[in-house]
């Protein structure tokens, strides 16, 4: 074995590789459980690799053949039904994953320096996974897939000048058709794979600046530090166990929890379904993209831009986070905020789950003004931190020396 | 000196390469960004026909052109007073109730919400008397202009013809 090894490593250095950058690798020994979710987000990428190349394998990606290879799929194929099942609960997991993921990230501060790079990967995986999801639920060709593929297309069309052209070009038509569903399912297809190796790139930004943890100060010698392995492979598979707890209940017993009823209705061109949402995961945005409604002839666009900024102000957070504290544990002002902006994040998805017209209280309260209200909070966190940060407002708590 | 114009020899032999390949990559990148353009049979969908004789006053038929709905009203004499009261009302994307139709009891609309691109309900659903894009709420009047909610802009009027007096041709043949 040891022989075998070692002409192996001579012409490609494999265990040194694992030694280095696995079972060795030096990792801070405070992580909390909030650390888990970035090896879950993965656990989950391979899940959906895995269960998508093979109903890729039974899918038609035909305008007359998509909704029934669906249904064939479910009632026909050999576990087919668990494949889609853990597919589309998949898709849930891995944003819930990923939103925990960003947001430990906020708070411990691992976006500042010298992790930014790390942190803008992220982001470009998060807007990667937007797109592959989006794509994915277009695939079954029912209702909800029709109407939400006809609504995100068309929020290009807000592009002053080209963004009629634009759509037309996306749809290969004058709507979303045939043409548009088949490179949707190619797209869909090679976007995950292109999501796989960014993760390696993102992996490697970790393992170059190592990891962030709780304290949010440097880890120095070997006693701040644990061997990656048995400690963390451990604690990383604990917390697949639980995922797998949880994902097995909606893959057995509540399937649909989180599907629309709608999509089950073959996809009409011809009529809308009264009352489109998007997938949850997609809600908070979508209630931004509804909120801007007062700017007339602008309000579609702005609209758009105020989605687009939501997500693409993450690229400068490292930049208005001022404060010469990394972790949110020894900043009390910015902890506040913090889960002000995420207790925000619920409301906004709960407008977003809500028709526009809606209101609370029997009309006291139109659920529009909280949908502005709350796209105010989301925005102004971004801005009040920067001002706490650099106005020096807040006084931040001593952080230990060491670990 | 020498070494000099050697670098320079150098320089300008770079940055010619470079440039040309990127020419020949976008040169080359056209074909495949046109194939997603629409191809020729669906280019060639261009018109449909219908038969708006059987529609009695008050009724709406939906139908398709280029796979985008199509709504054919024959308007009353009701909601055309109200869509010509709208004229002198102040609307956010103005326009005359006269310059959207062809003949006034006939309503041709493409049924697509300039908002984000739903289909509207049918007529008398929305405030106005009019369509409502149950999306995000915009209310169209019996003319099909925007009076309320997120859409920027009227419905749009495809083009149309008659080929008599009962026959409605939808679109523009392509040459």
């Amino acid at each position: 074995m040891s022989t075998i090894m070692e002409w192996i490593d001579k012409r490609l250095p494999v265990t040194e590789l694992i030694k280095s950058q696995a079972t060795e690798y030096p990792t801070p020994k405070n992580l909390n459980y909030w650390w888990n979710f970035g090896s879950l987000a993965l656990t989950v990428l391979i899940i959906m690799i895995a269960t998508g190349l093979f109903l890729a394998m039974h899918y038609k990606p035909d305008a007359t053949l998509a909704f029934k290879s669906v249904e064939h799929i479910m009632r026909d194929v050999n576990f087919g039904w668990l494949l889609r099942y853990m597919h589309a609960n998949g898709a849930t997991f891995f944003f819930i994953f990923v939103y925990i993921h960003i947001l430990r990230g906020m708070y411990y501060g691992s976006y500042r320096a010298p992790r930014e790079i790390l942190w803008w990967i992220g982001i470009v995986i998060f807007f990667m996974l937007m797109g592959t999801a989006f794509m994915g639920y277009v695939l079954p060709w029912g209702q909800m897939s029709y109407w939400g593929a006809a609504v995100i297309t068309n929020l290009m069309s807000a592009i002053p000048v080209v963004g009629s052209d634009l759509v037309t070009w996306i749809w290969g038509g004058f709507s979303v058709a045939d043409p548009t569903l088949n490179r949707f399912f190619v797209l869909h297809f090679l976007l995950p794979l292109l999501v796989f190796g960014v993760v390696f790139v993102h992996l490697w930004a970790l393992h170059a600046v190592h990891s962030n943890n709780p304290v949010g100060i440097d880890a120095h010698d070997d006693k701040d530090n644990l061997p990656f392995h048995p400690y963390y492979t451990i604690k990383d598979l604990y917390g697949v166990g639980v995922f797998l707890i949880f994902y097995c209940y909606f893959v057995f017993f509540a399937p649909n929890a989180f599907l629309e009823a709608d999509n089950y209705i073959p996809a009409n061109p011809m009529q809308t379904p009264a009352h489109i949402v998007p997938e949850w995961y997609f809600l908070p945005f979508y209630a931004i993209l509804r909120s801007i409604d007062f700017l007339g002839s602008f309000s579609k666009l702005a609209g758009v831009v105020a989605m687009v900024l939501s997500i693409a102000i993450l690229f400068i957070l490292p930049f208005l986070d001022r404060s010469p504290v990394r972790s949110f544990r020894y900043r009390p002002l910015s902890k506040q905020l913090f889960w002000i902006f995420v207790a925000n994040a619920f409301v906004l998805g709960w407008v977003g789950y809500n028709p526009p017209d809606a209101s609370l209280f029997h009309g006291a309260i139109p659920l529009i003004l909280i949908g502005r209200t709350s796209t105010a909070i989301y925005f102004g966190y971004f801005v009040i931190l920067w001002l706490v940060t650099a106005l020096d407002i807040e006084k931040p708590r001593p952080v230990p020396k060491c670990l | 000196m020498a070494i000099e114009v050697e670098e320079n020899r150098r320089d300008f032999l770079i940055l010619a390469t470079s440039a040309f390949g990127v020419a020949g990559v976008a040169a080359a990148a056209w074909p495949f960004i046109r194939s997603w353009s629409p191809s020729a049979d669906v280019l060639a969908q261009a018109t449909s026909e219908v038969d708006i004789s059987p529609l009695q006053p008050g009724q709406m038929i939906t139908v398709p052109w280029q796979g985008k709905p199509v709504f054919v009203l024959r308007r009353t004499p009701e909601m055309i007073a109200s869509a010509q009261k709208g004229d002198s009302e102040s609307l956010p994307d103005p326009a005359k109730d006269a310059d959207r139709v062809k003949r006034p009891e006939l309503l041709v609309l493409l049924a697509v919400c300039t908002h984000l691109g739903c289909v509207p309900q049918p007529i008398g659903t929305g405030d106005y008397g009019g369509f409502l894009c149950p999306c995000h709420g915009s209310h169209y009047d019996t003319s099909g202009r925007i009076r309320k909610g997120p859409a920027p802009r009227n419905l749009e009027v495809p083009h149309y013809d008659f080929k008599d007096a009962n026959t409605l041709v939808i679109g523009k043949a392509l040459a």
